[in-house]
């Protein structure tokens, strides 16, 4: 949990009511308060459950008729759509950064690794869900195999869809990459993954809202901090519209 | 004697701002998809049982849409809300306001007696054996306090895809995630229902003087005067 000002938070807290909250939003104290309260519910959640807690998995009839397809439903360019076409011969996932061995898997290497397989609800920061049966390997794995390095904190998702002109890339904490259902997926409902859900490969984070679950997968670098990548708020919709990093709520 | 603890009135503030708080924010949040669902899973507007009112920015919190924004409102008014309604509850069980002033008996259960609080002056209301409240009063009271606000904090909870490893059977009871994010939002505007009844009394029995109670504490007064007196 960050230095929280003191200053800060009790200046936050008085404004809990006051008219002005829009204009009150926007200063550095509102935004260290809403920093705190982020970090008091993933702390709060990983009191409550267990680190490695599972999220719920569904039966086969519980799966819903469809995963929508939102934010990017592609990417847009020749190289992807001619890829696409032929089945992704010559898509290659990194892995890279604070390793000791990096890797480049093309897609039937990936399929070759130890699989999971799970029923498992997905849900929008917009507030809809889908249930689907998504199937990969284990990302903690693929880490143990690339040999983390003890400095690393962070698990960098970097994808190759641009959305509203900048390079779509997420970030996790070891405690959720290493998490068990943490998987990278190649498969939905038994098929290979559809353009409008992220193929080739796109990341399940089940424990975290969908914006998450980053798509169209180029790479998975460990880094020991977030601040230098983008603008260094740990993603594309945290960086671009402040949306929350730990997305568990 | 006070007729208001201090714990009472310290909650009833800290809440009031909290709801505010959240219930505007929820409406922005409530902007981002304006469909509710029953069951596990929900999308497609088709399948939808309510299509939801665009809110417009008067009521929201942000004004303009910003989703990331409302959330973080919603996300620290959670702990504000949370915590004090945990705080009231244990203080009024410890200073016996609830089983003294709340709890209610057979006799506060009959219609015609309801109908009769109704039709009577509110600033010259009576009420059972000299109780605080009268029994629409307990009633409502123990509604909100025992039934729909924990069950903002349920819904909310259940809401949440980092708490459900904690406790996937709350999401089971309430039969699904789409359907406890139906109920959160049926229970806020049956909350907001209350908050306009309770406007409408306190200015019925006398505004100036029982929001100064709320704030001071008031006096016990032998002399039965109003709606909200004992």
């Amino acid at each position: 949990m960050p230095d929280i000002p003191r200053r800060g938070l009790l200046a936050g807290l008085a404004a809990l009511g006051t008219g002005a909250c829009s204009e009150l939003g926007n200063t550095d104290a509102a935004g260290a308060v809403f920093d705190a309260a982020e970090d008091w519910h993933r702390a709060a959640h990983r009191t409550l459950a267990s680190r490695q807690g599972l999220a719920p998995e569904y039966a086969p009839e519980d799966r819903s008729p469809d995963v929508k397809g939102n934010g990017s439903v592609t990417v847009d360019n020749d190289i992807y759509r001619d890829q696409l076409a032929k089945g992704f011969p010559d898509w290659r996932l990194s892995v890279c950064g604070l390793v000791e061995t990096p890797l480049r898997l093309s897609i039937e290497e990936l399929k070759a690794l130890p699989q999971r397989t799970q029923i498992t609800r997905h849900d929008c920061v917009e507030g809809w869900s889908a249930i689907a049966e998504w199937s990969g390997p284990q990302l903690g794995a693929l880490l143990d195999t690339a040999k983390i390095k003890p400095e690393a904190n962070f698990i960098v998702f970097w994808c190759a869809d641009i959305l509203y002109g900048e390079q779509y890339y997420e970030s996790v904490d070891l405690v959720d990459a290493y998490h068990p259902q943490t998987i990278i997926a190649h498969e939905l409902n038994g098929a290979p993954l559809p353009e409008k859900n992220g193929a080739p490969l796109r990341m399940r984070i089940e424990r975290q809202l969908g914006y998450k679950h980053a798509k169209y997968l180029t790479a998975i670098e460990a880094v020991a901090d977030l601040a230098p990548i983008g603008k260094g708020k740990g993603g594309f919709w945290e960086d671009e519209y402040d949306y929350q990093w730990y997305a568990g709520i | 004697m006070k007729r208001h603890a201090l714990s009472t009135r310290l909650w009833h503030w800290i809440n009031a701002a909290a709801l505010a708080v959240l219930f505007m924010s929820g409406l922005g949040i409530s902007n981002a998809h304006r469909h509710l669902y029953w069951g596990n899973f929900g999308y497609d507007p088709a399948d939808a049982w309510l299509h939801v009112v665009r809110f417009p920015g008067w009521i929201t919190l942000p004004s303009t849409y910003n989703l990331a924004a409302s959330r973080d409102w919603h996300n620290i008014g959670a702990w504000v809300f949370g915590i004090a309604l945990l705080f009231m509850w244990i203080a009024m069980l410890v200073n016996r306001h609830y089983v003294r002033d709340i709890v209610t008996c057979t006799h506060d259960w009959s219609p015609r007696h309801w109908w009769h609080i109704l039709r009577s002056n509110p600033r010259e209301h009576e009420t059972l054996d000299g109780a605080k409240y009268n029994s629409l009063q307990k009633i409502a009271y123990g509604v909100v306090l025992g039934v729909l606000l924990p069950i903002m904090i349920f819904t909310g909870l259940a809401i949440s895809p980092g708490f459900e490893p904690a406790a996937p059977w709350l999401i089971e009871i309430l039969g699904g995630r789409q359907s406890a994010r139906s109920i959160h939002f049926i229970a806020a505007w049956a909350i907001a229902a209350f908050f306009v009844a309770h406007i409408v009394m306190v200015f019925a029995g006398g505004a100036w003087k029982l929001v100064r109670d709320m704030i001071t504490g008031g006096r016990v007064e032998t002399k039965k005067k109003g709606y909200f007196d004992a």
